[in-house]
């Protein structure tokens, strides 16, 4: 069926215009106790605005596929988001960041040989640096709340050295997806920004991880945002950027309340052990 | 949209997510949080944009994939911080373990 899209473009920007409301009325509502459970709702409602307006607005192929793909997604995540116990939470937080960030590491991916100038490039290389750095470290943060690893941060001798090697690895190959485009390098620079992301984690303490997964969290938001860059979606880029914003504050706030800075949490092990075991 | 007005729209919406949240309560911070990872699902849009227009079979899997996940995030984003919020119900300075006795 070749239809032409049921919404005109100006209904898909002022429908995406109401989801994004609906995204900072949650947020705001999520702030204050007694709206907070409203402010979820709201959230939740604005997502299904966007989901419904995406299906309207554009035609799309292979739909089957992306219904069946859409349940086997809510089929996985609703019962065990329903069952979890509270005590297990973070650790289920930070595996739902995790997967988000991956996702938009692999739509960055797909959207490259689409890419028709360097700057699209840039916030491509961006995503998937980004996209993956959240979705490795948000792993290590799942494993440390688990117990599957040691909760005290792990630091060896040539960490620092290995961090630096690889930050210029991802600096060097991403300068070269943005002036080749080439697919392949993409994919290192995924790789790389895996390796990046358990790195970042490593040396922090099981105390100071929540604090982590909120900052991984405002990451994954950036890393949406300029998804939407790419793809030419203003809804994406103001819902990415709110979270990316959002979640600094609250690691600034969360990391204050425990009387720590964010840059001793994640870097204080490289000083001499004083991130909290 | 060309660039610049991107720009001004990310600007906008970075000192919008300054300020909504600089004023939350400690007990709010991980159900904030929790909530603010469910909104960055909705990179699922994003997801089923590239999926629909997928005519390769290797593109339209990695693409589906990017769709379970995306929605992974964002329908369990939305239910675990409801549930979250349940435990604060009809006692505002719940502990994170106090949850048994649902007062309505």
């Amino acid at each position: 069926m070749l239809a032409s899209p049921v919404l005109a473009p100006t209904w898909t920007a002022l429908l995406y215009l109401v989801a994004a409301v609906c995204f900072i009325l949650a947020l705001k509502g999520l702030s204050s106790p007694k709206h907070a459970r409203r402010g979820n709702l709201i959230g939740a409602f604005g997502a299904f605005v966007a989901l419904v307006t995406v299906f309207l607005s554009s035609r799309l192929q292979n739909l089957p596929w992306i219904f069946g793909a859409m349940v086997v997604g809510a089929a996985i995540a609703a019962p065990v988001a329903r069952r979890v116990k509270m005590t297990q939470m973070p650790q289920l937080v930070a595996m739902f960041n995790g997967v988000g960030g991956g996702a938009a590491g692999l739509v960055a991916l797909l959207e490259l040989p689409h890419a028709e100038n360097a700057w699209l490039r840039v916030a491509i290389v961006f995503t998937l640096l980004v996209g993956a750095i959240s979705f490795a470290g948000s792993g290590v943060t799942f494993a440390k709340l688990q117990e599957l690893m040691t909760t005290r941060p792990v630091m060896f001798a040539g960490l620092p050295v290995l961090m630096g090697v690889v930050l210029v690895v991802a600096v060097g190959t991403a300068a070269l997806v943005v002036a080749t485009g080439s697919v392949g390098l993409a994919v290192v620079v995924l790789a790389v920004g895996l390796v990046a992301g358990v790195l970042l984690v490593l040396p922090v303490g099981g105390a100071d991880v929540p604090i982590v997964i909120s900052l991984l969290n405002a990451f994954t938001g950036l890393a949406v945002a300029a998804s939407g860059l790419v793809l030419g979606n203003v809804l994406l880029v103001v819902a990415g950027t709110l979270v990316g914003a959002s979640g600094t504050i609250l690691t600034r706030l969360m990391a204050a309340a425990m009387g720590r800075s964010v840059s001793g949490i994640m870097f204080g092990a490289f000083k001499g052990g004083s991130t909290a075991g | 949209m060309d660039g610049v007005q991107l720009l001004t729209i990310t600007v906008l919406a970075v000192f919008v997510g300054f300020e909504v949240v600089s004023k939350v309560s400690s007990i709010l911070h991980t159900p904030l949080m929790s909530g603010a990872n469910a909104i960055h699902g909705i990179i699922l849009v994003g997801a089923i944009t590239v999926a629909g227009q997928a005519t390769d079979g290797w593109v339209l899997a990695v693409a589906l994939l990017a769709v379970v996940l995306a929605t992974a995030n964002l329908v369990g984003g939305f239910v675990v911080t409801d549930r979250m919020l349940e435990m604060f119900r009809g006692r505002k300075a719940a502990g994170p373990d106090a949850g048994k006795d649902g007062t309505r």
